[in-house]
C-alpha cells in the first residue's frame, strides 16, 4: 500500500517534471523557429537580394557601386540628412523642456499635458503631414504665415518634428525620472545655484538620455517616408527612393541596397547608446531619496507656457486634421458632413478598417500572450546559451526601420522557393511582421515588469511540486496583468497607426487603414485620408483609454494584496 | 546518533573563474538541525541550493537516507524550503499560499491541512488575509506553514530570520527551534549570524570559501576552533603573535607557557577575551603588568581594553563579570593569560 503510494508519488513528480520541461524547453525552441522566421531569415534574405541580387531589378554589387557613387543618390541622402538633422535639433530640447516641466517642476494638469503629448502615437504618420496641408497648403487657412511653398524641406521638418515629438519625449521622461535628492539638498546646502545644480546633477544623469532620443528621432526621420510623400513635394528623401523603387519600379534589388543603407545610422546609434547605457548603469544607487519638486512660481509660469504652448499647436494640427475631414468641399463649401467618411464608395475602403481591425486586434492578442510567455521563460529560468541568443534576437527589431523590415519580408517571403510563400498578402504575415516589428519595446516591458518579482517564486513554486505553467498562470499572470494591458494597448496602437513595414506587404483583400490613407492622399482625395486618419485616431485614443480604465480597476481591486496604492 | 539522513560527497560547484563550492562533505542525522555558518559569499546559500536541486553541482553526490538524488529535479527531491525573502505569493491569501504545493490533495483534506498547519503557526485568525496584510514574523511563520504543509522529510532554512528586527529574531529563533523539535524534522539552516547558530543548531558547519572549516557542536566550536578562521569568525578573540622556545612562546618582550605547544616554530597565540583574568593571584602564570586603555558596560558584563606594557600599541580584550570587577586607583592593571586558554595557531 504505501510502497504503491510511494511509487505513483513518484510517477506524479515525473510528470510534473516533465511538463516543465515541456513548458521551458519547448517554448524556448518554439521561440527560436519563430524568432529566425520572422526576424532572422527576412534580414538575411534582404542582405542577399541586396549583394547578390539579379542586376536587371537594381541588385548586386556593380549595381551597389553605381547607386552609392550615383550624384542622384547623394542627393537624396543629403536631403534626408539635412531635415534628420534639423527635426532632431528642433525636437529634442522642445522634449526636454516638456519632460524637464513634468518630471522636476510644479506645473499643473501634468496628467492631462502627457496625454496630449502622445496624441502623435495615435496616428499614422501621415496625419500631421495631412493637417499641414489644410494649414498652410495652397488653400490653408493660415496659408499667408509662411513664405513660398509647404511642400518641401519645412513640410517634411515640421510633419516628422509632430510625428517624432512623443517619442523622444517618452525616452526623456525615463531619463529625467529617478533623481536623487540627497545631491539636490548637498548642493544648496553648498550654495549652487539652481542652475549649477542643473548643470552638475540634472545635466550628467540626462545627457545619455538625451542622446538616445536625438538618435531615435534621426533614425525615425531617416526611415519615415509617411510625410515626405504627403508634404514632401519635389524634396525627395531616401527612405521614399527605396518605396518607389520597390512598389513603383519593381526595382526590388535597389529597394534591398537603399534599406541595406537605411540600417547603418540605426545600427550604429543602438551601439552606442548600448555602451553608454552600459557607462552609466550604477549612476543611481539603490538607497536613493526619490526627488520631488517643491513649487517655484517665476520657474513654473515658464515652463507651464512651453507645455501649454505645445500642447496647443499639437491640439491645433490634431484638431485641423479632425476639422478638415468633416468639411464638406475644402476650401470651397465649409459646412460640416460625413460626406468624407463614406467609405464604402471606394474600393475597399471599409474592408481596410476592418483589416485593421483585425490586425491589431490579433497583434494584442497574440503578441501580447507569445511575448509575455516568452519574456517568461527568459527571465525566469535557467540561463543557458539557448537564451542568450533568444535575447539577442529578441533585441534586433529595435534596431530595424520597419520600411527595412518589411522589405525583408518581401525578400524572404515572396521567394516562390519558400514554403512559407503562401503567406505572402495574407492577415497572417501582416500580424507576424508586425509583432516582429514592436516586438522589442513590448519584450522589455514584460522583462521590467517580471524582474521586479521575488527571484524565488520559481524555486518556491519548484519545492511545492507545483508545474512551472500553472504557477505562471496563478501567480505571475494576476501580478503582472497591469504591465500585461500595457503591452496590449502598445501592441494594438502600433498595429493600428504602422504603415512603413506593412505597406510592402498587403494584396487587395487585406489593403489597411493606415495604408488606405497612404492610397487616398495618393489619388488627390485629401479628405478622405484625413477621415480615415480620424477614425485611426479615434479608434487607437478609445482603445487606449479603455485599457487604461481596465488597469485603474484592475489596480483598485487588488490594492488589498499590492500593498503600495496604486499609481 | 540516529540514522543518516542526509550525506553530501565532495560537492563541487564553481561560477566561472570562482569557486563557490571546493569540496563539501556532510553528514546530517535524521532530526538534527544544522547549521550553515559563514560570512556573505563563503557558499553556504549555493550549498543549500545545491541540495535543492535550484543548482547543480559540477562534481560530487547528495544522498537521501541513502538515495542517490543527485541528478533529480527540484521536484522530486521531497523538502520544504524557507526563503530569506519568504517568496510569499501576494495576490494569494494566507490560506491560498499555505495550500499551494497541496492541489493535487481533495478540496477537503487540503483544507483540513491548511487549518492545521495554521494552528500550528498560530495565525488560524489570518487565513483570509493577503501577505502585505501581515507583520514580518508573521509572513515568516506563513511561509514555513507553507513549506510544511506537504510533510516534507527535510527543512531548508535560507537566512530565514535576516529580515526581522533583532527584538522579534531572538523569539522566533526559540520558536522555529521548538517546532523543528516537535516535528523532528532534518533541517538545515544557511546563516551569517553566529548568534542565531549557535541558539538554534545541534551541530555547526562552519564554511570559508567553499569549504568546511569545522564541522561540530557549537560548544566545541567555540571552546576548541579547528582554525584560526573560525576562531576569528566566531566570538571575539585576541591574538598574539608568537615564536616557539621550548614550551614557551615569546611575544615580543614576554615570554609564555603553553599547554599545547604544537609544532609550529612561529605563529599567533589565540586567547578568548572571557579567559583573561584581571589582577589575578601572585602565583598565577602568565601574569603581565598592563595599562588599561577603556572600559565599557555592557550590562551583564564588563569590556576592558588594554595594553601589554611589553607590547604597546597592540590593544587586547578582556571580559569579566561587573561584581569582579576590581576597584581601580590609576589605569595600572595586572592581567593573566592562562596557559589552558591559549590555542596555538598558524
Amino acid at each position: 500500500m504505501t510502497i504503491r503510494a510511494t511509487v505513483r508519488a513518484a510517477d506524479h513528480k515525473g510528470r510534473a517534471d516533465l511538463a516543465d520541461r515541456l513548458f521551458v524547453n519547448g517554448g524556448q525552441w518554439s521561440m527560436l523557429i519563430l524568432l529566425v522566421l520572422a526576424v532572422m531569415l527576412p534580414l538575411l534574405a534582404m542582405l542577399w537580394r541586396g549583394l547578390v541580387g539579379d542586376p536587371a531589378q537594381g541588385g548586386g554589387l556593380a549595381a551597389a557601386t553605381e547607386l552609392f557613387g550615383s550624384a542622384n543618390f547623394r542627393w537624396l541622402l543629403g536631403n534626408s540628412v539635412t531635415s534628420a538633422l534639423c527635426v532632431a535639433l528642433i525636437v529634442v530640447p522642445l522634449a526636454y523642456g516638456f519632460a524637464y516641466a513634468l518630471q522636476r517642476t510644479c506645473v499643473p494638469g501634468k496628467g492631462m499635458w502627457r496625454g496630449i503629448s502622445l496624441l502623435p502615437l495615435l496616428a499614422p504618420s501621415m496625419l500631421p503631414g495631412i493637417a499641414l496641408i489644410y494649414l498652410f497648403g495652397n488653400q490653408g487657412v493660415l496659408r499667408e504665415w509662411i513664405p513660398g511653398n509647404i511642400y518641401g524641406f519645412w513640410g517634411i521638418v515640421l510633419g516628422q518634428a509632430i510625428y517624432t515629438f512623443p517619442h523622444a519625449l517618452m525616452v526623456l521622461l525615463s531619463a529625467l525620472a529617478l533623481a536623487d535628492a540627497r545631491l539636490f539638498d548637498a548642493a544648496s546646502s553648498m550654495g549652487a545655484s539652481p542652475w549649477r545644480a542643473f548643470r552638475s546633477i540634472t545635466w550628467p544623469g540626462s545627457r545619455q538620455g538625451v542622446f538616445a532620443a536625438a538618435c531615435l528621432v534621426f533614425t525615425l526621420c531617416i526611415t519615415d517616408f509617411g510625410v515626405p510623400v504627403v508634404v514632401g513635394g519635389d524634396y525627395q528623401t531616401l527612405a521614399l527612393e527605396a518605396y518607389k523603387a520597390v512598389l513603383g519600379q519593381q526595382q526590388f534589388g535597389r529597394g534591398a541596397l537603399i534599406g541595406l543603407f537605411l540600417l547603418v545610422p540605426a545600427l550604429l546609434s543602438f551601439a552606442v547608446d548600448l555602451w553608454l547605457r552600459r557607462r552609466q548603469r550604477d549612476a543611481l544607487s539603490g538607497r536613493a531619496q526619490p526627488y520631488h519638486a517643491t513649487p517655484q512660481r517665476g520657474r513654473d509660469a515658464s515652463f507651464l507656457l512651453l507645455v501649454v504652448t505645445i500642447c496647443a499647436v499639437l491640439l491645433g494640427v490634431f484638431g485641423m486634421a479632425v476639422y478638415s475631414s468633416l468639411v464638406k468641399f475644402w476650401p470651397y463649401d465649409l459646412s460640416l458632413s460625413l460626406h468624407n467618411y463614406a467609405f464604402s464608395e471606394l474600393p475597399g475602403g471599409w474592408l481596410a478598417y476592418r483589416n485593421s481591425l483585425a490586425l491589431a486586434c490579433a497583434c494584442a492578442l497574440f503578441g501580447s500572450v507569445l511575448i509575455f510567455t516568452g519574456s517568461y521563460l527568459l527571465e525566469k529560468t535557467r540561463q543557458t546559451p539557448l537564451t542568450q541568443v533568444l535575447r539577442l534576437l529578441c533585441f534586433i527589431p529595435m534596431a530595424v526601420p520597419g520600411l527595412v523590415l518589411g522589405l525583408g519580408y518581401v525578400f524572404f517571403f515572396n521567394l516562390p522557393a519558400n514554403p512559407l510563400h503562401g503567406l505572402y498578402g495574407s492577415l497572417t504575415l501582416l500580424v507576424i511582421c508586425t509583432v516582429a516589428h514592436f516586438l522589442t519595446t513590448a519584450q522589455m516591458t514584460a522583462a521590467a515588469a517580471l524582474r521586479q518579482l521575488d527571484g524565488e517564486f520559481e524555486a518556491a513554486a519548484l519545492s511545492l511540486k507545483v508545474p512551472l505553467l500553472r504557477h505562471f498562470l496563478r501567480v505571475t499572470l494576476p501580478i503582472c496583468l497591469p504591465a500585461l494591458l500595457d503591452i496590449v494597448r502598445y501592441l494594438f496602437v502600433s498595429a493600428m497607426t504602422t504603415v512603413s513595414a506593412v505597406i510592402f506587404l498587403y494584396s487587395p483583400d487585406t489593403v489597411l487603414a493606415s495604408v488606405a490613407v497612404l492610397n487616398m492622399d495618393d489619388a488627390g482625395n485629401v479628405g478622405g485620408a484625413a477621415a480615415m486618419s480620424t477614425l485611426i485616431l479615434l479608434t487607437s485614443a478609445g482603445v487606449s483609454l479603455l485599457l487604461a480604465g481596465a488597469s485603474r480597476g484592475l489596480l483598485r481591486r487588488s490594492q488589498a494584496w499590492r500593498g503600495a496604492p496604486a499609481h | 546518533m540516529a540514522t543518516v539522513d542526509l550525506q553530501l560527497r565532495d560537492i563541487h560547484k564553481g561560477f566561472g573563474a570562482f569557486k563557490a563550492l571546493d569540496g563539501v562533505s556532510l553528514d546530517v542525522a535524521a532530526g538534527e538541525l544544522v547549521c550553515l555558518l559563514g560570512p556573505s559569499g563563503c557558499g553556504k546559500t549555493t550549498l543549500l541550493r545545491c541540495i535543492a536541486g535550484l543548482e547543480h553541482q559540477d562534481r560530487g553526490q547528495i544522498y537521501r537516507s541513502g538515495r542517490d538524488v543527485s541528478a533529480m529535479p527540484p521536484q522530486a527531491r521531497d523538502y520544504g524550503i524557507l526563503f530569506q525573502s519568504y517568496a510569499l505569493f501576494p495576490n494569494l491569501t494566507v490560506a491560498q499560499n499555505v495550500g499551494y504545493g497541496l492541489a493535487n490533495q481533495g478540496r477537503e483534506s487540503m483544507r483540513a491541512r491548511v487549518g492545521e498547519m495554521l494552528d500550528m503557526v498560530g495565525l488560524a485568525g489570518s487565513a483570509e488575509k493577503f501577505p502585505a496584510q501581515l507583520s514580518g514574523g508573521q509572513q515568516q511563520r506563513v511561509a514555513l506553514a507553507r513549506a510544511l504543509a506537504p510533510n516534507p522529510s527535510l527543512l531548508l532554512l535560507d537566512e530565514p530570520m535576516s529580515a526581522l528586527d533583532a527584538r522579534v529574531r531572538e523569539h522566533l529563533c526559540g520558536e522555529l527551534r521548538n517546532l523543528q523539535r516537535q516535528l523532528g524534522i532534518t533541517t538545515l539552516m544557511v546563516t551569517h549570524n553566529q548568534d542565531e547558530a549557535m541558539l538554534m543548531a545541534d551541530r555547526i558547519a562552519v564554511i570559508n570559501r567553499g569549504r568546511v572549516e569545522q564541522y561540530a557542536l557549537p560548544k566545541t566550536i567555540y571552546n576548541a576552533p579547528a582554525s584560526a578562521f573560525v576562531a576569528e569568525f566566531v566570538g571575539q578573540g585576541n591574538w598574539l603573535p608568537f615564536e616557539r622556545e621550548g614550551v614557551r612562546a615569546r611575544v615580543g618582550g614576554l615570554s609564555l607557557h603553553l599547554e599545547a605547544p604544537g609544532t609550529q616554530t612561529q605563529g599567533r597565540l589565540f586567547c578568548r577575551p572571557e579567559a583573561v583574568l584581571i589582577n589575578p593571584d601572585a602565583e598565577q602564570e602568565n601574569q603581565f603588568s598592563a595599562r588599561m586603555r577603556e572600559m565599557t558596560f555592557l550590562g551583564n558584563r564588563c569590556r576592558l581594553r588594554f595594553e601589554l606594557d611589553e607590547l604597546p600599541g597592540h590593544a587586547l580584550l578582556a571580559e569579566i563579570a561587573p561584581e569582579s570587577m576590581p576597584q581601580l586607583r590609576d589605569d595600572h592593571i595586572r592581567v593573566a593569560l592562562p596557559a589552558r586558554s591559549l590555542q596555538v595557531f598558524a
